[in-house]
């Protein structure tokens, strides 16, 4: 087998942080190789040095037997690399069409080929099995499209070494198995692919090798067929890690109840919604992304109000009770997004713990700072957030120590309810496992919790009774124990039958 | 090369970058001085003793920063919510008309009249800022627009009124309006100068708004809306109540200067009593990396330039017109240097 890219010794410093510490790697033709490892270990880095977008501060590239020059994207594309970023880079005011072709045409030109363009399209398309209607406008595309068309986009500049990176990360568990069913054609039709990813299970179906890093080092390279996802997941972490086990709830008297809770607005909003959190167990919310989740995250938030039905907690009314009033009322919520709506990335670890209860903090109109900074003290070391003092600005904290901060402040004040909103998306292996810890040991301490959840594995390891959200309706509630992945994927389709003993 | 954003940002270069962009500033405007076929050493010589050479002159400059303080004040708390006012100058003039208006006839005992029409100019630019500010809570109006058009609105309306009703009969056709009460004069600091008690008064506010900005809840408040709106709405932080404090706050520093500035100074108003006061306020916290004590210092470079720049006029034949050019520079330069204390060059 020929080599098509070889990286050599890559090293890339930011600051004081050593991104990629010389790492190698090689490609070979019509192979598919995964780019294994946590967040911040430096897999999207090299791949940035590869498309050019970083120049190494030592190392080469070679593609095609050629020397790569550094920094320039416009040499990736035109020796044939093609780069599929996680965030689309795509103008959804622009219909696909011309999205595929922007910026690969001169600029002096006067009139576009657009008929030429097309039929090249249609073929790529035909090719490769990936439908797309060239003038749909990229905007009314679903996510699976939109990366679709990223895809083509590479392929319409004539790439035979495709990069993706994440690219499961946006989509619902079905489109990511096509779009792998998709890749394998492709190599097929000669390409050579890079994924990058932190789900081993992506990493053991799709791959032919595997190259993990960690802390910016290449720590083994593995033939995916003679690899487990156990090694996989200790290479990648570097010790053993292993999620915590659920064990029997003690369910006690209902605590948050919804009773045909509707919501419309501008996304999916709540059709007439009902559940029951009871004190001691968590009820998990699972669903396509896209299909109400955001709206009962902030419905329990007290960022909105219903429009119609109840929705009590410990049988007082809090629907329309503002953050404040909820969060007086016994209720805690980790956000769906932390960085958008978790905390203030240029505030200090202290004030983003105190931010959401600052009355607790508060004489006369003033911060209680020794106090707040002390009770930021306590949360850093109860909740073992690392890498950090009171006075740290937050952003400097990685995603795992950031949600850490975010539970921690939630569960400080011993919460009667937990609203638990994508609480590990995006994190790596040892803070999930940290996530789910804290979130069971606060279910055994009596908490109630609503969890929503798109990764299934989560739903099922964590929750005693599931309920799916589809186009915002709620099914009725199965206990985990009787669920099953084929169960599972009806409830998410939007096929559930009868109430059901739970 | 590329930008690449500090982690951490050293306390030594927050302090220098606005020393820097004086620095800067003043060596591009040297080139525009010589182009004046003036030595910029000899000018520049000249207009540090214009503003500092004397006892004169350093009143001279304290009387002139005294309003810039105040209005430098008002940028920096409306620019540290994101909130972009633009429209110092016309709540400085609305609280300079209304102070004379008031100030004019009423029958309060000194200190508790020079009390109550500094606070009507403040209500009075509070209350212009509020509008603005509702509008763009309410219907997401751009209210760089709407207070940087509401300036001339209320220049011409102050026109209006000294031409009529608060037509000064003693002025002999002098556009100007009715004296306050001398009852109602601030004090002077030091005797037979222009420098008055409102210099005291400034840097109280410097201090108080300090305070409120940095220590209290609602400062913390505010800091959170402006730099997340969204974390601080799910952390349950009211934001139109939170803005509109912003706005009051703001449009009284603001409206304090005008009112400052008549008691102080002018004892009427005219259409000419601000030499730009309240743009010259955006310079000023903006040097100040809107940090309310640093706003003093800036207030007194910018008042140093605007006075010195007369005195080098006189001396070297220079248009005195450098010091806007400088004065416009130093902003320039200043957002340049917050570029670099927050990124950093990397090849």
């Amino acid at each position: 087998m020929s080599v098509v890219l070889e990286l050599d010794r890559i090293t890339k410093r930011f600051g004081a942080l050593v991104a990629n510490d010389a790492i190698s790697l090689q490609l070979a033709k019509g192979e598919c190789l995964a780019l294994l490892g946590e967040n911040g270990a430096g897999k999207t880095t090299l791949m940035n040095i590869l498309f050019g977008h970083y120049a190494a501060d030592e190392g080469a590239v070679q593609v095609f037997g050629k020397p790569l020059p550094s920094g320039r994207p416009r040499a990736a594309i035109d020796a044939g690399v093609g780069m599929v970023h996680q965030h689309f880079t795509l103008a959804s005011n622009l219909n696909v069409l011309d999205n595929v072709i922007l910026g690969s045409e001169p600029l002096g030109k006067v009139k576009s080929d657009r008929s030429g363009a097309r039929s090249k399209l249609v073929e790529l398309s035909d090719t490769f099995g990936l439908p797309v209607d060239p003038e749909a406008r990229v905007g009314a595309l679903s996510v699976g499209e939109k990366q679709r068309v990223e895809i083509l986009k590479a392929l319409y500049r004539d790439a035979r070494i495709l990069i993706l990176d994440e690219p499961t990360a946006v989509l619902a568990r079905p489109e990511a198995e096509r779009l792998f069913e998709t890749l394998r054609g492709m190599i097929k039709g000669g390409l050579s692919l890079i994924f990058i990813s932190h789900k081993l299970h992506e990493v053991m179906a799709a791959s032919d090798r595997v190259a993990v890093l960690r802390g910016g080092k290449k720590v083994a390279e593995r033939v995916t067929a003679d690899t487990s996802p156990a090694e996989l997941a200790e290479l990648m972490v570097g010790h053993k890690v292993a999620r915590p086990k659920r064990t029997e709830a003690k369910q006690g008297a209902p605590v948050l109840v919804a009773k045909n809770v509707t919501v419309s607005g501008a996304a999916t909003g709540l059709d007439a919604a009902s559940f029951t959190v009871h004190e001691g167990e968590i009820l998990g919310i699972v669903g396509v992304s896209g299909n109400g989740q955001s709206t009962l995250g902030a419905l329990l938030s007290g960022l909105i109000r219903p429009e119609a039905g109840q929705l009590t907690l410990n049988g007082a009314e809090v629907a329309g009770l503002g953050p404040r009033g909820l969060i007086a009322a016994g209720a805690a919520r980790i956000p769906e997004d932390r960085h958008a709506q978790g905390v203030v990335g240029e505030m200090t670890i202290w004030e983003n713990a105190v931010l959401e209860r600052l009355g607790r903090f508060t004489r006369r109109g003033f911060v209680k700072r020794a106090a707040a900074q002390a009770h930021a003290n306590h949360l850093i070391e109860r909740f073992d957030i690392r890498g950090a003092a009171p006075d740290t600005r937050i952003r400097l904290l990685s995603g795992g120590n950031m949600q850490k901060l975010i539970l921690g402040r939630s569960l400080a004040a011993a919460p009667a309810f937990i609203l638990a909103n994508q609480p590990t998306r995006g994190l790596d292996e040892g803070a999930v496992a940290a996530v789910h810890t804290e979130l069971l040991a606060a279910r055994d301490k009596g908490a109630a919790i609503l969890l929503i959840s798109e990764e299934l594995e989560e739903a099922v390891a964590l929750a005693d009774r599931i309920q799916a959200i589809v186009n915002g309706k709620l099914s009725q509630p199965i206990a985990t124990e009787t669920a099953n992945a084929q169960r599972l994927g009806l409830m998410m389709a939007g096929m559930w039958d009868a109430p059901d003993a739970a | 090369m590329r930008l690449e954003r500090r982690d951490d940002v050293p306390l030594g270069l927050i302090a220098t970058a606005p020393i820097a962009a004086i620095v800067a500033a003043l060596i591009l405007a040297a080139g525009l001085i010589a182009a004046a076929g003036v030595n910029p050493g000899v000018a520049y010589g000249e207009m540090l003793r214009g503003a500092l050479g004397s006892r004169l002159a350093v009143t001279e400059m304290l009387t002139r920063a005294t309003p810039l303080i105040l209005t430098g004040l008002a940028a920096a708390t409306a620019f540290r919510a994101r909130l972009w006012n633009i429209g110092g100058e016309g709540q400085f003039y609305l609280g300079a008309l209304v102070t004379a208006w008031i100030g004019h006839n009423l029958g309060l005992p000194g200190p508790v009249g020079i009390a109550v029409l500094l606070i009507v100019g403040m209500a009075a630019g509070a209350t212009l800022l509020a509008g603005p500010t509702a509008l763009r809570l309410r219907f997401g109006i751009d209210e760089v627009v709407t207070t940087l058009l509401l300036n001339f609105i209320v220049i011409l309306f102050v026109g209006m009124m000294i031409e009529g009703p608060l037509r000064d009969p003693l002025a002999f056709g002098w556009p100007q309006s009715v004296p306050v009460d001398g009852d109602f004069r601030l004090p002077d600091l030091v005797p037979r100068t222009r420098l008055h008690f409102g210099l005291i008064l400034a840097i109280a506010a410097a201090g108080l708004t300090w305070l409120i900005l940095a220590r209290s809840v609602f400062g913390m408040e505010t800091r959170a809306a402006g730099l997340n709106p969204d974390a601080a709405q799910f952390a349950g932080i009211p934001l139109p109540r939170t803005l509109m404090g912003v706005a009051c706050l703001s449009g009284a520093l603001a409206g304090l200067a005008g009112s400052v500035e008549v008691l102080g100074v002018t004892g009427g108003v005219t259409t000419t009593m601000s030499p730009g006061f309240g743009y010259a306020g955006i310079v000023v916290a903006m040097l100040a990396g809107l940090h309310p004590m640093g706003v003093v210092a800036a207030a007194v470079f910018v008042a140093t330039v605007f006075v010195g720049a007369d005195a080098m006029s006189r001396a070297t034949g220079t248009p005195s017109f450098i010091a806007d050019v400088i004065v416009a520079l130093s902003l320039l330069t200043m957002l340049v240097a917050l570029l670099f204390t927050t990124y950093r060059l990397r090849k």
